[in-house]
């Protein structure tokens, strides 16, 4: 028996992020708080910067034993990188704003030592390395080609963001309290996602996607085992990227976590998620499609309607682009269940626009402040175009690219995404897609209106002058916004060529 | 003795511990019926080792007991910093996102 042979070039923009994370460590424990924030933003943005390079440089090469035959560094998997890169990229730009953080996460809210830690600058800054910590498992969840990998991966992504969930500076009790939901119900379907990834086992005798795929076309596919795996394994991945029934916990923990980590969270792990689902069900599960495709179906249709019906009735802006992501999640699955070369590239495409606009989105919440901090409650964002015409106008343009208006990124991603369902047939998710993306419109038109349209009634709330970094992540997401949206050919053509699993 | 009586009882605890998650107040609790979830899936790693005759399973159940020591010191974290500012573990108190 030979030793295992990892091929570290194509591993090391994994790698150099957990190094980065690593790093992140050892400044927390030694350096002086004066420099710390310095430096472990600039070790956070200089590895995501370094890993994208590397990434780059063996865009071209491709391997389905990078570690032995635990990961896939295919076209598509390079490409989901990528995008988690640029994404994560902006949110370290809106996590550097440490007035959203706690400074002392141990200490009790509202308690002398609470205080005195702000009072005296002691802020900690170990929500950087816990952020690459979470890139880390981003980018090996959808290259995972074997269940103990995803699984692992699936972990080494989610225990980061229940501690970060917990960080926000003010209405402290409110983000105890989501990551104590977010790790409850995380762990719980995590357990019911390795209750699958046994029977999948233990129904092919392996936990090699591709071996499972040739011992479902060889045995035939009436093994109770097999229903038992694809139904649990469907619950945890559907659990994390908020499809409904297993949306939950979404709202609540959008809320109450910290806006830049809620941006975080919605973007990256989204797309983390479903790179990891696409990859699953293209490569693994394929053969069987005739067994999971109505179930995912319906669960697209479902998610789809409940997520935009749901978002109007918020009075929260935090709850209501939960519910967005949540209808969001439903039109990714289109992708997932057209099961095409389309339906891959029109996903990748889709993971960019969408995720952009729910950067920018939450990045622009984050300045809409009264004495006491965020404002979030949207009766009180009503005026805000007289207050601030240029940001409720970026704010206008992240809700139409949501809402899916042309000359925006998210109308030519819908697009991709719908036609390449009507291509294979499936004309019942079309409509209903239409249908819930009228009823989202409806939701997002009305905040534009809400806040264009009528008179400011509270004063005290304001937009604050953002940070340079703020402003940086928020006009890089605008503008993005709409170059795709103006001239997407390019980008559409680059997730065309990227579109493929390697097998 | 038949080996599939294995999953069974794989299957029984798994099942005891998800309803205990959904039915239990206390946050520990809950926590250990998710705890008591992966090792009833540890067995069914083992079991499937055993039927299929090669290690994969083994090794996973190693995995899965590495995954859950992460996930107590990070669970713990959570809970008691919970704890600590409402004097109570229960998660039904915890319903401030409800309104």
């Amino acid at each position: 028996m030979s030793a295992p042979v990892l091929n570290y070039s194509l591993l090391a923009p994994i790698l150099i992020i957990l190094g980065g994370a690593l790093l992140g460590v050892l400044v927390e424990a030694f350096i002086s708080k004066a420099l710390r924030a310095t430096l472990q933003l600039g070790i956070a943005l200089g590895s995501v910067v370094l890993s994208f390079a590397w990434l780059w440089k063996v865009h071209n090469e491709s391997s389905i034993s990078a570690a032995v035959k635990s990961v896939a560094m295919d076209p598509a998997g390079i490409y989901i990188q990528g995008i988690i890169l640029i994404l994560a990229f902006i949110a370290i730009l809106l996590i550097a704003d440490q007035d959203n953080f706690t400074a002392q996460a141990s200490a009790l809210p509202g308690s002398e030592e609470e205080s005195v830690a702000i009072a005296e600058g002691k802020q900690q800054t170990e929500v950087f390395p816990l952020t690459l910590f979470a890139i880390a498992g981003m980018m090996l969840f959808p290259i995972a080609t074997d269940l103990i990998t995803l699984f692992v991966a699936l972990e080494v992504l989610s225990l980061p963001l229940y501690l970060m969930a917990g960080l926000s500076r003010r209405r402290r009790l409110l983000s105890q309290e989501a990551a104590l939901k977010y790790f409850l119900l995380g762990a719980f379907s995590s357990a019911i996602f390795l209750f699958g990834v046994a029977f999948l086992y233990g129904y092919s005798g392996s936990l090699n996607f591709n071996e499972i795929a040739a011992s479902i076309s060889a045995s035939g596919n009436n093994s109770v085992f097999l229903y038992i795996g694809i139904i649990f394994i469907s619950v945890g991945l559907l659990f994390k990227v908020g499809a409904v029934p297993f949306h939950s916990w979404t709202p609540d923990v959008y809320q109450g976590a910290p806006t830049p980590i809620t941006g975080f969270m919605a973007a990256c792990t989204k797309v983390a998620a479903f790179g990891a689902t696409l990859r699953l069900f293209y490569v693994a599960l394929d053969s069987v499609d005739g067994t999971w495709k109505p179930i995912i179906t319906a669960i697209a249709m479902i998610t789809m309607v409940i997520g935009s019906i749901a978002a109007m009735t918020q009075r929260d802006i935090k709850r209501a682009l939960a519910y967005s992501s949540i209808a969001h999640a439903g039109f990714l699955l289109i992708g997932v269940v057209a099961l095409s070369q389309a339906g891959l590239a029109s996903s990748l495409f889709y993971f960019l626009a969408y995720g952009l606009a729910t950067l920018g989105a939450f990045a622009v919440i984050t300045i809409v402040r009264d004495s006491s901090g965020e404002v979030t409650d949207l009766n009180r964002w009503v005026g805000l175009g007289k207050k601030s015409p240029l940001i409720a106008a970026i704010f206008s343009i992240f809700l139409l690219s949501f809402g899916g208006i042309p000359l925006t990124a998210g109308f030519v991603g819908k697009f991709a995404i719908f036609s390449a369902a009507y291509q294979t047939g499936n004309m019942a998710i079309v409509v209903v897609a239409a249908l819930a993306s009228a009823i989202a419109l409806f939701f997002y038109l009305r905040i534009v209106l809400m806040i264009w349209f009528a008179e400011p009634t509270n004063d005290s709330v304001t937009v604050v002058i953002p940070s340079f970094l703020t402003r940086t992540a928020i006009f890089v997401t605008v503008a993005a916004t709409l170059i795709f949206g103006v001239i997407p050919a390019p980008l559409l053509d680059s997730a065309k060529n990227f579109a493929v699993f390697l097998r | 003795m038949d080996i599939s009586n294995y999953l069974f009882l794989s299957a029984i605890l798994f099942t005891i511990g998800a309803v205990g998650v959904v039915v239990r107040r206390n946050a520990i609790v809950v926590f250990m019926c998710i705890e008591l979830m992966l090792n009833a899936t540890n067995l069914a790693f083992v079991t499937f080792a055993r039927i299929n005759g090669n290690l994969d399973g083994q090794v996973a159940s190693f995995f899965t007991m590495v995954v859950a020591a992460c996930e107590v010191v990070v669970g713990l974290a959570i809970i008691v910093t919970m704890f600590r500012s409402r004097r109570s573990a229960s998660v039904d108190d915890a319903s401030l996102l409800k309104r």
